[in-house]
């Protein structure tokens, strides 16, 4: 299968990190990045990374079950993750992903019947000082309030990009 | 910090870049000291190095607290197998978020700390694992590891010195067990994250059953203040036993959330009242999570403490990873345990049966309990399963689910009879959110 000049890059780069013995090591980052470009862990992209890493298909299609943020269904084009463990918890990380799931009508890992939101119930996201936080793909939201969720929800099945919805900023720089 | 205002009963040590101009950049670093600790480092032979980080009482600041410099010097530095220094950057533990500050605002400070824990074991590489949710981070790490070879801080020759070290990041895929020394090396060797058994510890047989210092990220940022301004200062900076500062993670119930740096045995009470502004609305202190999930709750009665290894230790707790968890009077006990336990029971790896069955039959007992469906039996029936659970298991993640959970058992008894015989949990009415401080 062929990838983008961007991730091929990207490979090249990761195999270069470790011992030329040992580049086993990139399954992990590889599939992780491919999954970006790819949307979902394919048997194709299973095989494509094991002939990569010099390791056979089931080396690579364990690790795939192992890992929370690797999986073989498509998600939606925005993942929107909601945390409620303690710290979010105790702060209304609870009532934001109720909020989440009642507005869109979907649960935990489903997606939005026109594939643009995907919804994931997460553990903490190392945000803890600064909840209830939500993180969309790979951005943070902080101090995350019911109507900053409902703004950013509304705006996103719009078809709005995240830096485009008002009222709503991210907090990585 | 830059994501809460600082606290004027902070000692910047770690943080005090973090708020200059273009903090990231190695200008900025290189203009406030940067790489000063590394380049003393080279003029040091690898005991001096070693022998000052003992000094530092610097301890783990991942969680465990072993001191850094003894774990150093576990390193055969004869064997002919190459050497690695492996920066724990998976930061997961709930309550703690201060390695992504650390990572966010001064990456150049981290990369200082790896290349002299280089020197003194005689490694050549080093790797920083970051959890995979923290993909802007790869980016600043990446950013920051360009610059240091672009300025010739790493590399086959480093300032012309005959120093050779190479540092790459490498990300995790989402999986608390990773943060575990042995699930790390797994993962980063491309594995699943199941744990080793040891010994032979990572000092020893590490990445690629080589000699390897793990450590975390705050671990290794304090190493160049130690190199620069010696060991006993930076000893003195803390309590006896306990050298330095450390990043808490103020979170939960506090008018003023926040990573703030205090000296090690810092007082929890002032820590909450003083630097966390008191409990919001008013509201009186019902318990302390002192150092993420894992670690026993205190009540508020045990909170006037110092915070530092071995006084939490005194009070059957841990210090931790830094992540305080405050808690007001309307937080409900039972769904608290059930909330932790329903964490670890996702997150047990299940490499050992006693923690991947004590975690789940723990999470359906307590599920059942803040249902209003438990019995009077069951509060005995938690506890002992998770005395069960404890020593049982190759890594730690199945004590860190068992001890929080006898201590909730064991401290707060009345609010699991209260959800007895079908009666509604008493704080069921409380939205959570209304104690969050903003305003919806």
């Amino acid at each position: 299968m062929t990838f983008s000049p961007e991730l091929e890059a990207q490979f090249e780069k990761f195999l270069a990190k470790y011992p030329a013995d040992k580049k086993r090591s990139a399954v992990i980052p590889m599939l992780v990045y491919a999954q970006d470009e790819t949307h979902a862990i394919t048997q194709e992209v299973i095989e494509e990374v094991a002939k990569r890493c010099g390791v056979t298909p089931l080396q690579v299609d364990e690790v795939v079950g192992f890992y929370s943020m690797l999986h073989k269904k498509p998600q939606g084009t925005y993942h929107v993750q909601v945390c409620t463990n303690i710290s979010c918890l105790i702060v209304g990380g609870e009532e934001i992903w109720n909020q989440a799931c009642h507005k869109l009508g979907i649960g935990h890992k489903q997606t939005t019947a026109d594939g643009r939101i995907s919804l994931e119930e997460v553990e903490c996201m190392g945000a803890c000082s600064w909840a209830p936080a939500v993180q969309v793909n790979y951005d943070f939201y902080h101090f995350v309030t019911p109507s900053q969720l409902d703004k950013l929800l509304d705006g996103l099945s719009a078809g709005k990009k995240p830096d485009e919805i008002a009222g709503v900023k991210r907090a990585s720089c | 910090m830059r994501y809460n205002d600082p606290s004027p009963l902070e000692t910047p040590v770690l943080t005090r870049r973090f708020r200059l101009p273009n903090s990231q950049s190695i200008d900025t670093y290189l203009a406030s000291d940067g790489y000063k600790g590394f380049e003393r480092a080279i003029g040091m032979t690898q005991d001096e190095i070693i022998g000052e980080v003992k000094t530092s009482i610097l301890r783990g600041r991942g969680g465990a607290g072993f001191p850094t410099g003894m774990k150093w010097g576990f390193v055969p530095r004869t064997s002919p197998k190459p050497k690695y220094i492996v920066v724990n950057a998976d930061e997961s533990e709930p309550g703690t978020c201060k390695d992504r500050l650390l990572m966010e605002f001064d990456p150049h400070q981290l990369i200082e700390g790896v290349l002299i824990a280089g020197l003194a074991v005689g490694a050549q590489q080093g790797y920083i694992y970051i959890r995979g949710e923290f993909r802007y981070l790869i980016g600043v790490m990446d950013k920051a590891i360009d610059e240091a070879y672009a300025k010739g801080y790493l590399g086959d020759n480093i300032l012309g010195r005959g120093v050779k070290f190479n540092l790459a990041t490498h990300s995790g895929a989402g999986a608390y067990e990773c943060g575990e020394e042995s699930a790390l090396l797994e993962s980063l060797e491309g594995k699943r994250g199941n744990p080793r058994i040891r010994p032979p510890f990572p000092a020893v047989a590490g990445a690629y059953q080589c000699p390897t210092i793990l450590n975390n990220v705050e671990t290794f940022c304090a190493v160049p203040s130690i190199i620069l301004n010696g060991g006993k200062w930076f000893a003195d900076l803390g309590s006896p036993k306990n050298g330095g500062t450390r990043l808490f993670c103020l979170s939960g119930h506090v008018n003023k959330p926040g990573v703030y740096e205090l000296p090690m045995g810092f007082n929890l009470m002032r820590m909450i009242n003083e630097v966390g502004g008191g409990i919001r609305g008013g509201k009186k202190l019902k318990a302390v999570v002192p150092g993420g999930s894992s670690c026993p709750i205190l009540k508020a009665d045990e909170c006037d403490l110092a915070m530092d290894y071995d006084t939490v230790a005194a009070a059957k707790s841990m210090l931790g990873s830094g992540g305080v968890v405050v808690l007001d009077e309307d937080t409900c006990m039972v769904k608290f345990a059930l909330r932790i336990m329903r964490f670890y029971a996702h997150e047990s790896c299940g490499w050992c049966i006693p923690c991947r069955e004590g975690t789940t039959w723990l999470k359906k007992l307590l599920t059942r309990f803040h249902e209003g469906q438990g019995q009077r039996s069951d509060i005995v029936m938690i506890g002992d399963l998770s005395k069960n659970m404890l020593g049982r298991t190759f890594c730690p993640l199945g004590d860190a689910a068992a001890m929080p959970t006898i201590a909730i058992v064991e401290k707060f008894r009345d609010e699991f009879e209260a959800h007895l015989d079908g009666k509604p949990c008493p704080y069921e009415h409380i939205n959570a959110f209304s104690k969050s401080g903003l305003a919806a």
